[in-house]
């Protein structure tokens, strides 16, 4: 039995120093996956295995929907199903906002231009952002450039959306705007993979949350049990040092 | 005679200005037909020497390197004078814009690499997230950024060009400064030459301003 996105004994080396220890993770269609864990130990390195935008080794292996992420042909396939939040946003400063999420879908799908600017408009709406659609990015606020990324990432309509620290980067009152537009996100169907520190957010939006330190993941399990009642004493170090802070 | 009749005879210059005119245009087009092939030449060969297997990226290398340390005018005799002892000959025009050409693609290679170098990691991630090609990330991400941030070490490479048009006179290319030497000699009063220096001051006088200020702005906007 595997899931939509399968990851089989994830091992990666940056030289000598390992910093994935053989990961086995299977997420379902549709699931909300919330990765925390103390920086360092792997989570945003898990997410970037699974578009392929790290390497990782050998005998290793992560399949989505059934594709195998290796390099060559399938890796534009299994990336163009598979969209990224950065957490630095990642915006294209030399296109407009409604350019940054028409260019995927005109040059990876040949969408029509009017159709991909229909798309982006609405896209830009659903984020709430429609009005700043002919603005260059440098001129929004961050909350504003990271709700342009997720709709940039949604444009290619993506079974499975990557979330790496998607609000880490941005000032605290523009948080809640960002995860206001995930929450949204959460009930539509896609699949989301979110690397967080907002314990809050996975509480309430995760159906799983995974645990990870010093490149393994150590707990999984719904949010109200890890996050609740976590059985590992290093799980239950980290929570209080990010609750208590 | 006087300084003035000597150097800035109005006689002579108005009597040898059609001559300068001819050579002006010559070196106009020796400079735009040179400074087009080393763009391509250089974006190219930036290519290469980023992307490319490590043999051509090797090769691009030693090019790069090579036609960054030889003379313009080293290469300009050797194109003209030692080609056609293996059957190459060229004209004064080709050899100059070939010898011109080498050269400029070889420090626009630089350029280009450093301008791509500069776009930080995060772009080419994006562009890879959303399924774009290398190549489509190349044109539609990478460089239309950074040829905002080549553009002026772009026009300086360009200047340098134009200015080195000149040595096509060794060659018996009637450009500007041949020209002038020959109506020097013609009216033996060397108003001409005066006059030829003028037109590259009028002519690169005002580019070299432009760079200055687009360092200066672009400058300022990374802060």
């Amino acid at each position: 039995m595997s899931g939509f996105v399968s990851i089989r004994n994830l091992r990666k080396f940056y030289g000598d120093f390992e910093v994935l220890k053989g990961i086995d993770l299977e997420i379902e269609k549709g699931e909300v996956v919330c990765v925390i864990g103390p920086s360092g130990s792997g989570k945003s390195t898990l997410i970037r295995c699974i578009n392929r935008l790290e390497d990782f080794s050998e005998d290793s292996a992560i399949l989505v929907d059934g594709i195998h992420v290796t390099p060559g042909r399938s890796l534009a396939r299994v990336r163009a199903e598979v969209g990224m939040v950065f957490q630095s946003f990642n915006l294209f400063p030399h296109l407009t906002v409604r350019e940054n999420v028409m260019l995927a879908p005109r040059r990876v799908r040949r969408t029509p231009r009017a159709a991909a600017r229909a798309q982006a408009d609405r896209l830009l709406a659903r984020v709430g952002i429609a009005e700043q659609a002919d603005k260059y990015p440098e001129l929004l606020s961050g909350g504003q450039q990271q709700r342009v990324a997720i709709a940039r990432a949604l444009a290619m309509e993506p079974q499975v959306l990557l979330f790496d620290e998607p609000t880490s980067a941005l000032d605290p009152e523009m948080v809640g705007e960002v995860l206001d537009v995930m929450r949204a996100l959460a009930g539509t169907g896609v699949t989301m993979v979110i690397v967080t520190h907002e314990m809050g957010f996975a509480s309430q939006v995760a159906d799983r949350v995974i645990f990870m330190d010093g490149g393994r993941v150590l707990e999984v399990g719904p949010p109200d049990q890890v996050l609740g009642a976590p059985q590992e004493p290093r799980t239950r170090n980290f929570l209080s040092a990010v609750l208590n802070h | 005679m006087g300084i003035v009749e000597t150097f800035l005879n109005a006689e002579v210059f108005v009597r040898t200005w059609p001559l300068l005119v001819k050579g002006l245009w010559v070196t106009l087009q020796l400079g735009a037909s040179s400074i087009l092939a080393g763009l391509v030449l250089g974006l190219g060969l930036s290519m290469v020497r980023l992307y490319a297997l490590w043999p051509l990226r090797f090769l691009a290398r030693i090019y790069i390197d090579v036609f960054r340390s030889i003379p313009v005018l080293v290469l300009l005799i050797v194109v003209y004078y030692a080609l056609p002892f293996v059957g190459i000959r060229l004209s004064p025009f080709v050899s100059a814009m070939t010898a011109l050409s080498l050269v400029s693609g070889a420090y626009t290679a630089e350029i280009f690499r450093a301008g791509i170098e500069a776009i930080p990691r995060g772009q080419f991630e994006a562009s890879a997230a959303l399924g774009l090609t290398a190549r489509q990330t190349m044109i539609d991400v990478i460089l239309p950024q950074a040829i905002r941030v080549v553009i002026p070490p772009l026009t300086n490479n360009s200047i340098n060009v134009v200015k080195d048009t000149a040595l096509a006179s060794v060659v018996a290319m009637p450009d500007l400064l041949k020209q002038a030497t020959q109506a020097q000699a013609l009216a033996a009063n060397p108003t001409p030459l005066i006059g030829a220096a003028l037109i590259y001051l009028a002519f690169l006088w005002p580019l070299v301003a432009l760079v200055t200020r687009m360092e200066r702005r672009f400058g300022a906007r990374r802060r």
